[in-house]
């Protein structure tokens, strides 16, 4: 991706772990301000997405987190960075079903080892890195099709 | 088909947006797992759930989902539907079970946000 630094939007989201009543109101926020940018629906609603799963995660696991924003013509990027447990075996995390969500968690809809996999499916790019001990870092890329006449 | 329609045909009980029952809906997801909302329900479709808790809400807006039915029953937190007002999205609850709602639904024309799952990338 472009090292350019004009970025269209650059804004951080900070997510209380923990807090699941908040839980869904960073994405909210990202949604509002991309559909005002007038950014592709669909983008609006991979970036919602995204942004939804990584806070929920953050919610359930870490003790805290940043979800960043930042929009360029071509891409929207998003990251979140939490502390927290970190996870040991990304691997395994990265499965399908695998999950070690509390009935909390369950409750609300969530934890069914469904996130990571939601997260990756709607990023045209995924990374994720972890440290046990200390935290998880995810960086999301959504390309924004360039129109017909662009 | 009108949300009046599928409230008649769900005998359903509104709870929030009684001024919306005029919507045209054509689409509908089921499921308790939010997650799954969020991988294949589109955006102006229905959502059939049991879950109620407000994170039903947050995930309905995030998709731009018409409306929620709640099914077997369940009545929601006033937290729920505090959230589906200020949201501004229409909540109902029928009596009839997630099953016999979605083929009620089905029969008289709905059909499902996405039909079958296939590929990686997901449907939008």
């Amino acid at each position: 991706m472009s090292t350019c630094n004009d970025w269209m939007y650059d804004g951080s989201f900070s997510v209380a772990g923990g807090n699941f009543e908040e839980a869904g109101k960073v994405s909210g926020k990202i949604k509002t301000i991309l559909k005002e940018m007038g950014i592709q629906k669909n983008v609006v609603r991979m970036a919602a997405v995204i942004t939804y799963e990584s806070e929920i995660n953050i919610v359930s696991y870490a003790r805290h987190g940043i979800i960043r924003l930042r929009v360029q013509p071509g891409h929207v990027e998003i990251e979140a960075l939490d502390e927290g447990p970190g996870i040991s075996d990304i691997r395994l995390a990265m499965q399908q079903g695998w999950s070690t969500a509390t009935d909390k968690i369950r409750e609300m809809g969530f934890g069914a080892g469904m996130g990571l996999n939601n997260i990756r499916n709607f990023s045209d790019i995924f990374h994720i890195s972890s440290d046990v001990g200390s935290g998880t870092r995810l960086k999301m890329i959504i390309r924004i099709p360039q129109e017909q006449d662009g | 088909m009108l949300l009046r329609e599928v409230q008649k045909i769900l005998d359903a009980e509104v709870l929030v947006g009684a001024d919306k029952l005029d919507m045209d809906v054509h689409t509908a997801f089921a499921a308790d797992l939010m997650s799954d909302v969020l991988a294949f329900a589109d955006s102006g479709c229905l959502l059939l759930t049991g879950l109620t808790n407000p994170q039903v809400i947050r995930t309905a807006d995030v998709l731009d989902i018409a409306a929620i039915i709640l099914v077997r029953g369940k009545r929601p937190p006033p937290e729920t539907i505090r959230a589906a007002a200020e949201k501004k999205i229409p909540l109902l609850s029928t009596k009839y079970i997630m099953f016999e709602s979605a083929g009620r639904l089905y029969a008289k024309g709905i059909v499902g946000s996405t039909q079958k799952v296939g590929g990686d990338r997901v449907h939008l």
